[in-house]
């Protein structure tokens, strides 16, 4: 073993990589670790909290949907309601103008056998007094005999 | 190859001597024979010249290995830091952060204070250890023997196998323990922390030879178990490639043990850049500490 010179030139040359590295060298690389670390970090928190979303979406959905359901069950009911509103008032319309129809038929038929009657009642009075003139032989004055004759188609 | 060398001890030397620059006093006798009359620079031959030396010497191969290997750690990381994107990581970038991350794993396992030099401190040790001891990997003739081309008498490949540089390293750890001591716990409260434990306070010659000695024993322990177990392993493989000078079956059987030493080392090299690195963090850690 022989010690020279080299012992001090080792220990300068050390020095001076040393200095380097700790310059140049370790921190660049550390503070690329470091982001990365920090980002991988990053992602897998935004990958659960997109787990966690996910979930409360599917659940929302999910209470929608209910929802949709539970309205279409009452819109349908309440269709089904309308439904049988819309028949029963067709119902009653129907019933009314068959009973107006009926009262108008009833009304005319009345009017008919009014008018019959009076008819018939003109002719019979005509008759009756055909057969006075026929049974009295002699004129009867209409004008003069009116009110008889009145009287007559009234008893009628 | 060991046919080039004189007998395998002469090998074996060659290969354990630093290239060593540094100046020769006058009146000094070279390896040849050649008396200088003048302070010279030059190369050392041999490890009674770069002796003669003296501390004013430089080892270029290690000074050069280590920066270049430092260098090289730099800018790889440097590259992956400059693009590093929060996105999906590809390649320089996957390496570099898997490295990141193992080493801040360790610093915040072993290190329980707030301090941002730690980390990149331990990143640095231990890419680095790393590299110098993935040296031994490369057959132990391939580059001396380009160096040789090339006009260099000497070429010592792994700096982690010269104790220079891990004492440079753990020197430099040492120091930086004693300044974090002081300034967290105050220099009285380093000083009662040597003092006055584990004795009662009036025993305090006896602790402080106690803790004294088990500071120094940090950084020389530190820098010798990673120079020893590189300077075992290198000498292995010294070993090995010398049976390439045999027959052609101790030749075979050479190949043959040094892949299996090559593969068993990898485990070594990594395992001494890690507890390099794991026993720097908990040194500062201790440092960092309030007793009591």
């Amino acid at each position: 073993m022989n010690f020279n010179a080299t012992l001090i030139g080792q220990s300068i040359t050390f020095i001076f990589f040393v200095w380097f590295c700790m310059k140049y060298v370790w921190p660049p690389i550390m503070s690329a670790l470091e982001t990365r670390k920090k980002q991988i970090a990053d992602g897998l928190a935004a990958a659960d909290r997109g787990k966690h979303e996910l979930e409360l979406a599917a659940k929302k959905a999910g209470d929608n949907m209910r929802e949709a359901k539970a309205t279409a069950a009452e819109v349908i009911v309440q269709a089904e309601k309308r439904a049988a509103q819309m028949v029963e008032e067709a119902k009653t319309a129907a019933r009314e103008e068959g009973e107006r129809q009926l009262a108008a038929a009833q009304a005319n038929i009345a009017q008919e056998t009014n008018r019959a009657r009076e008819t018939l009642r003109e002719q019979v009075a005509a008759l009756a007094v055909a057969g006075a003139e026929k049974i009295l032989r002699r004129e009867v004055n209409a004008q003069t005999h009116a009110d008889l004759l009145g009287q007559l188609k009234a008893e009628l | 190859m060991a046919t080039e060398y004189a007998s395998s001890g002469e090998y074996i030397k060659h290969h354990l001597q630093n290239l060593t620059y540094g100046e020769l006093p006058a009146g000094y006798q070279r390896h040849d024979g050649e008396v200088l009359n003048q302070a010279t620079l030059t190369f050392a031959h041999g490890a009674e010249e770069a002796k003669a030396m003296g501390f004013w010497a430089i080892n270029v191969d290690s000074m050069a290995f280590s920066i270049g290997l430092g260098l090289l750690f730099l800018f790889l990381f440097r590259l992956a830091a400059k693009k590093a994107t929060v996105g999906v990581p590809s390649g320089l970038q996957n390496f570099v952060e898997w490295v990141i991350e193992f080493i801040d794993n360790s610093v915040r396992g072993s290190f329980s204070h707030k301090n941002p030099l730690v980390a990149p401190l331990a990143l640095t040790v231990f890419m680095w250890v790393f590299l110098m001891n993935l040296m031994d990997l490369v057959p132990v003739d391939w580059l001396p023997l380009l160096g040789s081309m090339a006009g260099l008498p000497y070429l010592k490949v792994v700096p982690s196998t010269d104790p220079n540089v891990t004492f440079g390293l753990s020197l430099s750890i040492f120091f930086l323990v004693l300044f974090y001591s002081v300034k967290m716990k105050g220099a009285g409260g380093f000083f009662s922390e040597l003092a006055f434990q584990p004795f009662p306070k009036f025993m305090f010659p006896v602790n402080l030879l106690l803790e004294g000695v088990g500071l120094i024993a940090k950084p020389i322990s530190l820098a010798l178990r990673l120079f020893g177990n590189m300077y075992a392993g290198e000498m292995i493989f010294i070993l090995i490639a010398l049976m390439f000078g045999g027959s052609w079956i101790m030749a075979l059987f050479g190949g043959a043990l040094q892949w299996a030493w090559a593969v068993f080392h990898i485990l070594i090299i990594t395992l001494q850049a890690f507890i390099f690195m794991t026993l720097t963090i908990v040194y500062l850690d201790m440092a960092h500490a309030e007793h009591h």
